[in-house]
């Protein structure tokens, strides 16, 4: 049952990371490698936030964090269009490779930039999530685990209807198809791409502000294993798939649970990443994929 | 019949680089040149200290030369290519002192391991998009530290030390600093010039036209799949060959020494030379390895300016620096044709 728990509790914050990954790769067919930094630069917005705004009282924690995780989505997300418009816009249509280095670079610029200005060491967050430990039907479960998850699980459903609901979201659904007949049909495809990023980078942000409060402890690097995770659950999903990306989280929470509980926590990411090799190999379209066929 | 097909794969012919750097840069000498700097350069200065230096800026450009066949060629980005020098590095350390055998007899079985890690990434990834390959190699990377980092035969955290030395015949040890540097010299030019001469094989033909366009190039009968995974294995050939070089210099492996970063660093030697172009690339390689050198004050910022660089060359000048060059000489007659080829070769 601790397992399964645990499971759920990781699965959700690799969930909300690989939503932002698959919208991306959905919509323009980029891998963001930027994406896991992206969720450090979301964790260090909070850290800045919550430092300038001083003296919290550790009883309003629960509703200063939120306060802090909708500024933090939104300066994130904002940072997510700069980039998408300053580093990813003029290479649309470029070569696949040029594009994947950009956004190596862009990788690497926000690690090394964070780590300029806020210096190499890891940062103690200011706040840290402690709450009562009680046993729900025999797992060990914390209410900040708990109100995490609710979050966590909240911005999911609140995007699921946003993209099937919306006019832009229908937008971003016909993006996906054919991008040109889209822009035919007179769709805004540069703002709809705008918007993407700016959700999927918010969420990222989220992620990260929530991780921050949760372990307490942030650093220029922490983006990059879990950026790396996030793609694993968008493929275990099946790549572009929004719903896909929510359960490939969720199913590697499980997968890493299990394995670090059977093959000792330092194999954890080996064994991550051994699964992501494997769906390559038995099915690269994921669980909930389909087949997509490369037009020439 | 045939002579009328338009065989030209290549770009369109190009006039001949004009303008005297240019001149200067296509020069056939220039290997030549570079190879006589290299080797004088320790009779200028010949301190351990700059020995080092050079020894691992050339252990570098090997690294950087490797990764032009599968990122610069062929249009793959790898992004853990480091891990196939931990491959290399280990494997060499490993079996050398297991059995108190010289280096030099360890390159059997590095080059077993290496292809072998090679074939495990590439094989299942390779069929799909190369966006695949990308994050599975940056995963690749990452995972072989944290084996080494985890496994007993590999030394832990603290990896293998004592390392024996490359090769001791009678009592002249091949070990010395200056005496190993000529060996790496030597090495890394052979290795270079291997690149070199592959990228203008048949095989380096079918590598340009894969990373151009890889739909068409099926169409045309190349077997993309194989050919990319020749490209991956090469790769993981240099890059094993560079671990055997690092393990012999610094006699000790740590896992410490395979981060993503240094995949990175050598990512941007070969993007910033130019990918595809090998003397571009041996020149990024020696740029981005001695710059640090100079610049000691400004490390804060050198990963940074490194990482907008990159964005910058790809979004101003996605061929590098100094790119490659379309310009191969067009198709004569028979009676011609065996002049230019040896007119060609040279170039």
């Amino acid at each position: 049952m601790q397992l399964i728990w645990d499971g759920l509790f990781v699965g959700s914050f690799y969930a909300l990371i690989a939503l932002g990954y698959s919208m991306v790769y959905g919509i323009i067919k980029l891998l963001n490698f930027a994406h896991g930094d992206l969720y450090m630069l979301g964790a260090f917005i909070g850290f800045a936030v919550l430092s300038s705004l001083g003296g919290i009282p550790a009883s309003l924690s629960i509703g200063a964090l939120l306060v802090v995780l909708l500024l933090s989505m939104l300066l994130t997300g904002t940072a997510g269009v700069l980039i998408e418009r300053f580093a990813y816009r003029p290479l649309r249509g470029a070569p696949r490779l040029a594009v994947l280095i950009t956004a190596v670079g862009v990788s690497f610029s926000l690690e090394y930039g964070i780590s300029a200005i806020a210096g190499p060491n890891p940062r103690s967050f200011p706040i840290r999530l402690e709450g009562e430990v009680f046993n729900l039907i025999g797992a060990r479960v914390s209410l900040p685990q708990i109100v995490l998850m609710i979050i966590a699980g909240l911005l999911m459903i609140g995007l699921n209807g946003y993209i099937q609901n919306t006019s832009t979201g229908r937008a971003m659904r016909s993006i996906a198809l054919d991008r040109n007949a889209s822009l035919l049909m007179g769709i805004n495809v540069n703002a709809v791409i705008t918007r993407t990023f700016f959700i999927g980078s918010a969420l990222a942000g989220a992620a990260g502000v929530m991780a921050g409060a949760y372990y307490g402890k942030i650093d220029f690097l922490m983006g990059f294993i879990i950026g790396l995770k996030a793609f694993t659950a968008a493929v275990i999903g099946g790549i572009g798939n929004i719903k896909g990306a929510m359960l490939g989280g969720l199913v590697l929470g499980f997968v890493e649970a299990f394995g670090a509980q059977w093959f000792g926590g330092q194999w954890r990411d080996v064994f991550a990443f051994a699964v992501l090799i494997l769906f390559l190999t038995l099915r690269p379209t994921g669980i909930l994929g389909e087949r997509v066929t490369e037009r020439v | 019949m045939s002579e009328n097909v338009d065989t030209t794969l290549a770009p369109k012919k190009i006039r001949p680089p004009s303008g005297r750097v240019s001149r200067l840069f296509e020069s056939k000498w220039l290997g030549w040149v570079a190879l006589a700097i290299a080797v004088a350069a320790p009779f200028v200065n010949a301190t351990p200290y700059a020995l080092n230096i050079m020894t691992t800026a050339a252990i570098f450009v090997l690294l950087a030369s490797g990764l032009n066949i599968v990122v610069g060629y062929c249009g793959l980005l790898d992004l853990g290519y480091i891990a196939f020098m931990a491959v290399g590095a280990y494997t060499s350390g490993i079996v050398a002192k297991a059995f108190d055998l010289p280096l030099l007899f360890t390159i059997p079985v590095v080059l077993v391991m290496t292809v072998l890690a090679g074939l495990i990434i590439g094989a299942p990834t390779l069929r799909l998009r190369s966006d695949y390959l990308a994050i599975v190699t940056l995963g690749f990377g990452e995972i072989t530290r944290i084996t080494a980092n985890n496994l007993a035969i590999t030394g832990g955290p603290s990896g293998i030390f004592g390392i024996p030395g490359i090769l001791k015949i009678g009592d002249f040890d091949f070990q010395q600093p200056a005496v190993f540097y000529y060996v790496t010299i030597l090495v890394v030019a052979g290795f270079v010039l291997a690149a070199a001469r592959l990228g203008k094989s048949r095989l380096g033909r079918a590598w340009r036209f894969v990373r151009e366009d890889e739909d068409a190039a099926e169409a045309m009968g190349i077997h993309t799949y194989k050919v990319k995974l020749l490209a991956y294995t090469f790769g993981a050939i240099w890059g094993g060959f560079g671990g055997v070089l690092f393990a012999g210099h610094l006699s000790a492996v740590a896992p410490t020494s395979f981060v993503f970063l240094q995949s990175a660093l050598v990512l941007m030697a070969v993007v910033l030379g130019g990918m595809g172009n090998m003397r571009g690339v041996v020149i990024g390689a020696l740029v981005i390895s001695l710059l640090p050198e100079l610049l000691r004050d400004l490390a804060e910022y050198r990963y940074l300016a490194f990482g907008v660089l990159l964005i910058v060359v790809m979004l101003f000048r996605p061929q590098g620096f100094w790119p490659a060059r379309g310009y191969e000489p067009e198709r004569k007659p028979a009676e011609e044709r065996e002049a230019v080829a040896v007119a060609g070769e040279q170039r």
